[in-house]
């Protein structure tokens, strides 16, 4: 009997390790999504990491964080860019619950002039902003100025957010 | 040009706001509010096409000629000087609310501020009188503005360096609020500066909405699209005694996707929207916003179901923070 159930105590916790594991340890796992200094050609991490919560993602888009919350929103970061010493661009990563929740996000915010991009699972493209989804992470990168050479610059910086996630 | 009575007389809730400490107290408060709820609230709205030069950038020079031009036609006096003395009391402290939360791309913009700023100044407003504030430091950098403490000169900071009341005040039903100390206890009166921005869950966010910038908890006032919530803050007597002016910086705006920076939606409307009816501001901004999606072939506010429903909250009897039917607005645009 007390053979019995030393064999079931060892069986269920091998079977809960493998369910931890796959929930956890199977999926790629996103460490710091922003590429450091000088990762991607001309751009420069101007700021520290700023990190909100669902609690007080109001703190950084006030109202907006409506959205993002009724979308699943675990977590929001974003830090700010400059490229080749000039244009000003900050970077948003929000980590959703699921990829329900970025697909909705994305969707929402598209308009009809958007360009479609091969980023994640999703992209679009704008003249001064791009954003994509990747799993259950939304990722905006917004340039506060406009130059010839924006878009290309936006995308190479996501592209490099991208990897990372 | 006007004489006073007759200033009064056109900028209705100037009899609460340059009287309030003659008008006001003469009349009683409730008095006041009838009396103001009976007249035409006036609105300015002036404009300069060429605000934005070839760069892009804003014309300093030609900011601090829109605002003379804005502030001559609000107060009927086109010496600047002799303009802003009717507006402030100069020998009090005086703030300017300012609104960054959108960052760099759509916060209120420097150059305004420290324009208004500069004729404050001359018109006898110290230096160190002149408080800009918003939230915090990033929200005051994001509009180009440097934080500064120092005394003899304007002063910049966020209710991050001042603190909250420890207190709650009453706001709405059932809801209390924690206010700035920088309102409270540091301004004696304050100009909102707002930036015009659609929003997400208001509709439309400027004079009234860029109160929520004075509260430690923002988001307990957002449920219902803001509705009552910006009605029943600016309802709050702190608010309502102090904040006696608004400058709303219109020169780029979000028609959509807002209150973020949205470069894809942004618009150059170019223009400054000022007056002391910040229910009678919001609805011609409001306007403002519902014309340029027409323009784009957006649909309404009301149709993507989200007017912006505090605006006639603001102006009912429970409130009385000013008027928003058009026939009471004498907007004047120039």
């Amino acid at each position: 009997m007390i053979f019995h159930s030393r064999h079931w105590m060892f069986a269920t916790v091998v079977i809960g390790i493998a369910a931890v594991a796959a929930l956890t340890g199977c999926k790629k796992k996103a460490g710091d999504p922003f590429p450091a200094s000088g990762t991607v050609a001309g751009w420069e991490k101007t700021g520290d990491t700023r990190t909100f919560d669902a609690k007080n993602l109001y703190q950084y888009i006030d109202g907006d964080a409506e959205q993002y919350i009724s979308a699943g929103v675990v977590t929001t970061s974003t830090a700010d860019y400059k490229y080749q010493g000039q244009l000003e661009a900050v970077v948003d990563v929000h980590t959703m619950s699921g990829p329900d929740g970025a697909r909705k996000i994305l969707e929402t915010g598209q308009t009809k002039d958007a360009k479609t991009v091969q980023l994640g699972d999703a992209g679009i493209a704008y003249a001064q902003s791009v954003a994509f989804r990747k799993g259950p992470y939304l990722v905006r990168i917004v340039a506060y100025e406009s130059a010839p050479d924006t878009p290309q610059a936006l995308l190479a910086l996501a592209h490099g957010v991208e990897a990372k996630l | 040009m006007k004489s006073r009575r007759d200033f009064l007389k056109t900028a209705a809730t100037g009899a609460l706001v340059l009287g309030s400490s003659a008008t006001a107290d003469k009349l009683g408060l409730a008095a006041a509010l009838d009396q103001q709820a009976a007249a035409k609230s006036k609105v300015v709205v002036a404009r300069d096409p060429a605000l934005h030069g070839p760069t892009g950038r804003l014309d300093e020079k030609r900011v601090l000629a829109l605002l003379d031009r804005a502030i001559a036609h609000y107060t009927g006096r086109d010496n600047p000087v002799e303009a802003w003395k009717r507006i402030v009391p100069v020998d009090k402290v005086i703030g300017l609310k300012t609104n960054g939360l959108g960052g760099k791309g759509i916060s209120s913009h420097a150059v305004l501020v420290m324009a208004i700023a500069e004729r404050l100044q001359q018109a006898g407003v110290k230096p160190g009188n002149i408080i800009v504030w918003d939230r915090n430091a990033r929200d005051l950098e994001a509009c180009g503005l440097t934080i500064s403490t120092d005394p003899s000169r304007v002063r910049c900071y966020g209710s991050d360096v001042s603190g909250f009341e420890e207190a709650a005040v009453a706001c709405g039903a059932g809801v209390g609020v924690y206010l700035s100390n920088i309102l409270t206890r540091q301004c004696d009166m304050v100009i909102g500066v707002p930036i015009l921005k659609d929003h997400s869950g208001a509709g439309v966010t400027f004079a009234m909405k860029n109160m929520y910038g004075v509260l430690s908890r923002p988001q307990d006032l957002h449920s219902g699209g803001c509705n009552p919530g910006v009605a029943d803050l600016n309802a709050v007597p702190v608010i309502r005694e102090k904040v006696r002016f608004t400058i709303g910086d219109a020169m780029t705006s979000v028609y959509d996707g807002g209150p973020g920076f949205h470069p894809e939606r942004l618009w150059q409307p170019n223009a400054l929207i000022v007056g002391e009816d910040r229910v009678a501001i919001d609805h011609t901004a409001w306007q403002m916003i519902e014309r340029k999606r027409a323009e784009v072939g957006m649909p309404t506010l009301e149709a993507v179901g989200r007017p912006p429903r505090y605006i006639a909250t603001a102006a009912d009897a429970n409130h009385k923070l000013g008027v928003n039917s058009p026939e009471r607005i004498n907007l004047v645009e120039i």
